[in-house]
């Protein structure tokens, strides 16, 4: 498969802290629509790859090309998130002194320079969209509550309908049901699933049940490369993958 | 579109503010010109003089509350902005001079006749034109903020050492202004101005008039300080303040909001500037010393960070006070003022604004809690 036909394609991509590689020579093709789901013991280079992606951190070799050709390497976190690719991190980072509804206006798709932004009024259109989502992540109710009084799982998904707005194309999300409730998680997993259909999305996680209710493919992370691909069941019979998170 | 931007801005504070505003353009000058002297309602020149000071600080704070409280750029140096704004206006006021210095040059100020300097230096070119002097006023702040900011933030510096180099920045602006031959008159700075655009600068109705022209420009750089927080830029300049990263991972390049709000704050304080010098007669180096900074930052921190109408009123209180405390207990007003930024730190972390909201927020829900009936426990 060549690079054009890809989303994402990352060749030989490695990344050095002080000595520590953590990534080592990674290389990773998502297709466009695909939903993959990243596993990995603690530090295999999880979000170490994110950060590349988004431009957080910048490679020390190797590429790593969007839509087969462009060059993320070259751009900084503006330019890529306005490329089509968002982020959604561990942690919940919403703007928390900011309402539910200025949250997602913030997020959604509109042009971000300065002096657009402030002559900016959302369009019927816009507050359409921004309705939408709130539907969809059940936040309807408290749109006009501050950010930072939600509770963890409704960060979560606020943090999800942000991406929602922003519409990208490829969605990164980094361990998405950590700290929910079975409820939550459920939930959350739904969210997700309605989201691939029209993104793709790459999930890390370290909860399995989780990956599993995805069922999608999955590439498992050891100490900054890939170690093995294909669908939960075939990695979790691979004896390198046990080995590996029994730590042998 | 500029009404719905202005109607955007414009809150209850705005309003309030405003009003207060219109009504001292009104009472001021009537009570300083109409009023007789001896009239109780009567206002000397030197109270005139003294509250237009005020106003020219509230402005200054105004600009820093808007990169401080909005986007958490702590500026330690936005005396420099305003003392340059001061400057332009101050070599105006040199050029309007004329021959009617000491001695009696038709076109060198006096300091460089003593300097024996035989020509004017290019940069002084173009200041006996009051246009060319107020496009300077907001210019030389601005595109020094500009290159400063595409610098700063460019590289990504923040917080604490963010602030250390604009304190830098403002001193070494003075070291400069300190050098004779830098052309700005050294320690002494320029002073003994006699006309502005023609008109006798110690009469009483050319204060009135500068008076009422810092009240307007109070205003009109409320108003735009307050729209624009009001705009979704605002909104990203908070978010910016809160979250940075998270604001660049949703693709807004968060280096040109930062320089949009720093640049407009420094043109905001140049303005300041220039209106505080003609009403105080002097501008010299010492504007750029680091307490002055400070002092601004100390305002807005009383005031009530962030809410645009907390630092006009810090500004005015804390130097009515200052006023006040420097006249009857002189060695004690340095004391006064820490003491003061340490009390609002540790007990009013949001101002004196915020320990309003906090009372009114506090008062429906005590008068909830004594209308249930006596004996039931409250929830």
């Amino acid at each position: 498969m060549s690079a054009e036909d890809t989303l994402l394609y990352l060749d030989g991509v490695s990344v050095s802290f002080d000595g520590f590689r953590a990534l080592n020579s990674l290389s990773l093709i998502i297709e466009p629509g695909e939903m993959r789901a990243i596993i990995g013991p603690n530090g295999a280079g999880k979000t170490t790859m994110m950060d590349v992606i988004t431009g957080k951190t910048r490679p020390d070799t190797g590429t790593i090309l969007f839509e087969g050709g462009t060059d993320l390497t070259a751009l900084r976190e503006a330019g890529i998130a306005n490329l089509g690719i968002g982020r959604k991190f561990q942690r919940p980072t919403v703007f928390e002194m900011h309402t539910v509804w200025d949250n997602l206006e913030l997020a959604l798709k509109a042009p971000r320079r300065p002096l657009k932004t402030l002559t900016y009024s959302a369009t019927r259109d816009d507050r359409a969209r921004i309705e939408e989502i709130l539907d969809i992540t059940g936040l309807s109710p408290k749109r006009d509550r501050q950010a930072g009084s939600l509770s963890h799982g409704e960060k979560q998904w606020l943090e999800i309908g942000m991406l929602l707005a922003q519409d990208p194309k490829l969605l990164l999300v980094d361990e998405p049901v950590a700290g929910m409730t079975d409820a939550e998680t459920e939930q959350t997993a739904r969210l997700l699933k309605d989201i691939a259909g029209k993104h793709s999305v790459i999930v890390v996680e370290h909860d399995m049940a989780f990956v599993r209710e995805l069922g999608v493919k999955v590439t498992v992370l050891h100490e900054g490369s890939v170690l093995a691909e294909g669908s939960l069941d075939a990695v979790s019979a691979n004896q390198q993958v046990v080995d590996v998170y029994l730590g042998r | 579109m500029l009404t719905r931007f202005l109607l955007m801005g414009l809150d209850k504070k705005a309003g309030v503010l405003l009003a207060v505003l219109a009504v001292l353009a009104v009472a001021v000058p009537v009570m300083a010109l109409a009023a007789p002297p001896d009239s109780p309602w009567h206002l000397s020149t030197h109270t005139v003089a003294l509250l237009g000071k005020y106003l020219c600080f509230a402005l200054l704070a105004v600009a820093l509350d808007l990169v401080w409280g909005y986007v958490g750029i702590l500026s330690l140096g936005h005396a420099a902005f305003f003392a340059l704004g001061g400057y332009a206006m101050g070599m105006y006021l040199m050029r309007q001079i004329g021959p009617r210095g000491v001695y009696g040059h038709p076109v060198l100020p006096d300091f460089m006749v003593f300097l024996n300097w035989q020509e004017l230096p290019w940069y002084w070119h173009g200041f006996d034109q009051f246009w060319f002097a107020a496009l300077m006023v907001v210019a030389v702040p601005g595109v020094l903020a500009f290159a400063f900011g595409w610098f700063a933030f460019r590289s990504r510096v923040t917080g604490v050492y963010l602030s250390i180099i604009t304190q830098a920045l403002t001193f070494a602006l003075m070291l400069a202004f300190f050098r004779n031959d830098m052309g700005f008159g050294g320690n002494n700075g320029l002073t003994d101005f006699k006309t502005i655009l023609g008109f006798d600068i110690q009469a009483p109705e050319t204060r009135v008039g500068l008076f009422v022209a810092t009240v307007v420009a109070l205003a009109a750089g409320y108003t735009l300080a307050s729209c624009v927080v009001a705009s979704k830029l605002g909104k990203v300049l908070v978010a910016v303040r809160d979250a940075e990263s998270r604001v660049r991972f949703l693709g807004y390049e968060t280096e040109r909001y930062k320089l949009f709000a720093w640049t407009l704050s420094a043109c905001m304080a140049g303005v300041a500037g220039a209106l505080y010098v003609p009403q105080v007669g002097i501008i010299n180096p010492s504007e750029f010393s680091a307490a002055s900074s400070i002092e601004a930052v100390i305002w807005v921190a009383v005031g009530g960070r962030g809410t645009l109408a907390g630092a006009v009123l810090g500004a005015v209180l804390v130097n009515f006070g200052k006023s006040y405390f420097t006249a009857a207990l002189p060695e004690l007003w340095l004391f006064a003022l820490g003491g003061l930024f340490v009390l609002v730190t540790l007990f009013l972390p949001k101002g004196l604004l915020g320990l309003a909201a906090q009372v009114k927020g506090r008062w429906p829900s005590g008068r909830a809690m004594a209308a249930k009936p006596a004996g039931q426990k409250g929830i």
